[in-house]
């Protein structure tokens, strides 16, 4: 007897758990997200099929859509400024690199999209680092847009410059702007609310664990409120920094990531909780003011040694009589 | 009123199933041969005491079991034993048997065929032991363990509660549900039979949700005995596995490589109380059990009461017979039963139900690699890990299946049941069972 899921049900599911994201990509920054997001979508699937078909002479397993969940998954990591050859140069990573060089699905160690994005901070740093104003785009192919510092770069600049927070705290968007997503960004980061129906979808489905994002943003929130209890001038507030940048993106869809998060609850525990507190590291110390992509490839690291130390709790240990 | 308990971790809730539920349990006739095996049971085989040739009526003994885990096994109809052979159980082994060809149904004299309830219960604890071993009375629930093997409590430890297992959690099984709607009460006086011979003041009954009037017909018919609670049960497989049951009922946890016994429990199916029932108030020995012989492509499926030794293919005959569509014929429940050979293999004691899948149900999904969902871990109601437990299998380490545990595994299945990527993450763990036993056995000699 067989239960109904499937390794297709699931990463469609996902897919379909992208789609308020996907929306309110569309909606802020015009058809040219949408065209970002299928041109990934392609690149990856495509390269997956290449690889699986020429180089390894096997039946392509692409219908599975976990391609397609990589290749959404990294359009909305990138800016909307990225041209497009530049997001086919990610895909192929992600893809040729971070997952079937290491083996395929469920082998790879680290979260192929995030691999995909890091690749393109480092060999595009100045479209990957200017981010598109949402005011006004909707329409427009080109990447000829008002551009300016996303929040969290808002902040990192002010802090650069020596100002206190309260200088800025005019321009900086609400707490209501950043929740909906009319802010400047990467494409599927804006909108706390879309990840978050997205997220409620996959728990519905339980396709994810809750205790991932969870203890990630609740970490986040926890180490980011220490330092703004203590420094309101130097240190946005917690909800701040759950809202911004790529928290909520990262800690629903990408810590998530079933091939590269631990196997155990506790282990899962650990890693989210380490996610959220790289991420606070990186963001209040670091030299970038973002820092969810390397929090969660760090962590990703660390989940051979985490599943090796932290087990299941067995049945019948420490029974009493 | 029933509390509503459940085990703490893991499990799954497949689709019930329960297509049989609401059949009355029919009666079938016996065969023109049966084929009893003399190795229905956990332990060694008993060892025949007929010879070809030799008239025998129901209940004549007619293999003896001499080891100390081991059981006796009666003629279950009257004739003449054509041979002592062989045949293939339904796991596909040759085991040694006892053939006989059927004439007329004699009984034996000693036997109370009457419906009376016998409800006074003058044997002994000692006594009652001794004849349930007499009786042949294995375990009903599949597992088929001798059951006076159960009851000789070794010297230091102290067992305060009978458990009793009417949860039936493997889908499509009903035999359990429709004995304790209509032997309600023979059930109720056979775990008083088993509370005595066990000396303990507490019984409890453990019966999944999903089986609302056969709780209520044992709620009811435990008001006339004190000592006999009824527990609802949460519908979640494996409630019905011995340590899962304990764990929901009476909050204990039997340590891995522990017994019941252990926890101060045993634990006997409601079938097995039933045995228990007729061998001390009514001298019959075990010579028949009720098996759901089901499907959806069985035109007359239901709970049969059937002479052990009859074949399969006798059976599904009365339940509409086999259909071209069909692919599988399962011995027990879908989750931890298996295929059978051959038609010609015999209902045995441990037999709780038939299963016959169509080509469409059958149907394996093409194996994929694993993705790391966690699932099996999520659902192993053990805390293993069956996806590592797998990998260490397929590279041969023994030593490290046996330190994550392997041992500890339940084979309920859940793991295999719920694998997105359709892994044999069951059939891993079982052939590491038998290494990691074999390497111990060397270790040790």
């Amino acid at each position: 007897m067989k239960s109904e899921l499937t390794v297709r049900s699931i990463m469609w599911g996902v897919v379909i758990a992208l789609l308020p994201v996907f929306a309110a990509s569309a909606l802020v920054f015009g058809i040219r997200a949408i065209m970002a997001v299928l041109v990934t979508s392609a690149a990856c699937v495509a390269t997956e099929y290449v690889i699986q078909r020429f180089f390894l002479r096997r039946q392509p397993t692409v219908d599975d859509g976990s391609a397609v969940v990589t290749g959404m998954l990294l359009a909305f990591n990138v800016s909307i400024a990225v041209p497009m050859w530049q997001l086919v140069v990610g895909a192929v990573v992600a893809i040729g690199v971070a997952k079937m060089a290491f083996g395929g699905i469920g082998t790879n160690p680290f979260n192929p999209a995030l691999i995909g994005r890091a690749f393109m901070t480092v060999s595009f740093p100045v479209h990957m680092n200017t981010w598109a104003l949402p005011r006004d785009q909707l329409l427009s192919l080109g990447v000829d847009r008002a551009t300016g510092a996303t929040p969290l770069g808002q902040i990192a600049d002010a802090l650069q410059l020596g100002e206190p927070l309260s200088a800025i705290a005019a321009d900086l968007p609400s707490h209501t702007e950043l929740f909906l997503g009319t802010v400047g960004g990467s494409m599927g980061e804006i909108s706390a609310l879309a990840v978050l129906i997205g997220g409620a979808y996959m728990l519905y489905r339980r396709l994810i664990p809750l205790e991932t994002p969870v203890v990630f943003l609740g970490t986040l929130a926890l180490i980011t409120g220490l330092f703004w209890l203590f420094d309101p001038d130097s240190y946005a507030d917690p909800l701040f920094h759950v809202l911004a940048g790529g928290a909520m993106l990262g800690a629903w869809f990408m810590a998530t990531d079933m091939a590269t998060s631990p196997m155990s609850r506790n282990g899962r525990i650990l890693f989210a909780a380490g996610c959220g507190l790289l991420t606070a590291v990186i963001r209040l110390f670091g030299g970038f003011p973002e820092g969810v992509t390397y929090a969660i490839l760090i962590m990703n690291a660390f989940v051979p040694l985490i599943d090796n130390k932290l087990r299941p709790p067995r049945f019948g240990k420490g029974a009493a009589r | 009123m029933v509390a509503v308990k459940t085990f703490p971790m893991g499990g799954v809730h497949p689709p019930e199933n329960k297509l049989t539920a609401d059949s009355p349990i029919q009666v079938l006739d016996p065969p023109d041969e049966v084929s009893i095996l003399l190795g229905q049971h956990i332990g060694a085989p008993a060892e025949p005491v007929v010879q070809k040739g030799d008239k025998v009526k129901v209940g004549t003994l007619i293999g003896e079991g001499k080891a100390f885990i081991s059981a006796n096994v009666h003629s279950t109809v009257s004739g003449t034993v054509k041979r002592v052979d062989e045949a293939l159980d339904a796991a596909g082994f040759r085991k040694p048997a006892v053939v006989i060809a059927v004439e007329g149904d004699e009984w034996e004299d000693d036997i109370d065929r009457s419906p009376d309830l016998v409800t006074e219960i003058t044997a002994t604890p000692e006594e009652i032991i001794d004849r349930i071993k007499a009786a042949g009375i294995v375990g009903m629930g599949g597992a088929a363990f001798p059951t006076n093997v159960k009851y000789m409590v070794p010297e230091g430890k102290q067992v305060d509660t009978l458990v009793i297992n009417g949860v039936e959690c493997e889908p499509y099984l009903t035999a359990d549900h429709r004995l304790m709607l209509e032997h309600t009460d023979e059930i109720l006086v056979g775990i008083e039979v088993l509370r005595k011979a066990l000396r303990v003041d507490r019984a409890v009954v453990g019966i999944e949700l999903n089986k609302p009037d056969a709780i209520e017909a044992m709620t009811q018919g435990a008001e006339r005995f004190p000592n006999i609670e009824v527990y609802g049960l949460k519908v979640q497989y494996p409630q019905g596995a011995e340590k899962q049951l304990i764990k929901a009922i009476l909050d204990r946890e039997v340590p891995g490589g522990k017994l019941p016994l252990d926890v101060g429990c045993v634990v006997n199916n409601v079938g097995t109380a039933l045995a228990a029932y007729h061998e001390i108030q009514k001298n019959r020995p075990l010579i028949d059990r009720v098996v759901t012989v089901t499907g959806t492509s069985l035109s007359n499926r239901g709970n049969f009461l059937i002479r052990i030794g009859t074949p399969f293919a006798r059976a599904i005959e009365a339940a509409g017979g086999m259909t071209d569509d069909v692919a599988k014929v399962i011995a027990g429940g879908p989750m931890m039963g298996k295929a059978v050979p051959d038609l010609s293999v015999p209902v045995t004691k441990g037999t709780s139900g038939i299963l016959l899948l169509t080509k469409a149900e059958a149907e394996q999904r093409e194996t994929v690699p694993c993705i790391r969902c966690s699932k099996c871990v999520e659902v192993c109601p053990v805390g293993l890990e069956p996806y590592l437990l797998e990998k260490l299998a397929r590279v041969e380490y023994w030593e490290q299946s046996d330190e994550h545990d392997v041992l500890d595994c339940i084979e309920c299945g859940s793991c295999t049941y719920i694998c997105p990527s359709n892994r044999p993450l069951l059939d891993y763990i079982k052939v590491s069972k038998v290494k990691v036993h074999e390497m111990r056995r060397a270790s040790t000699s």
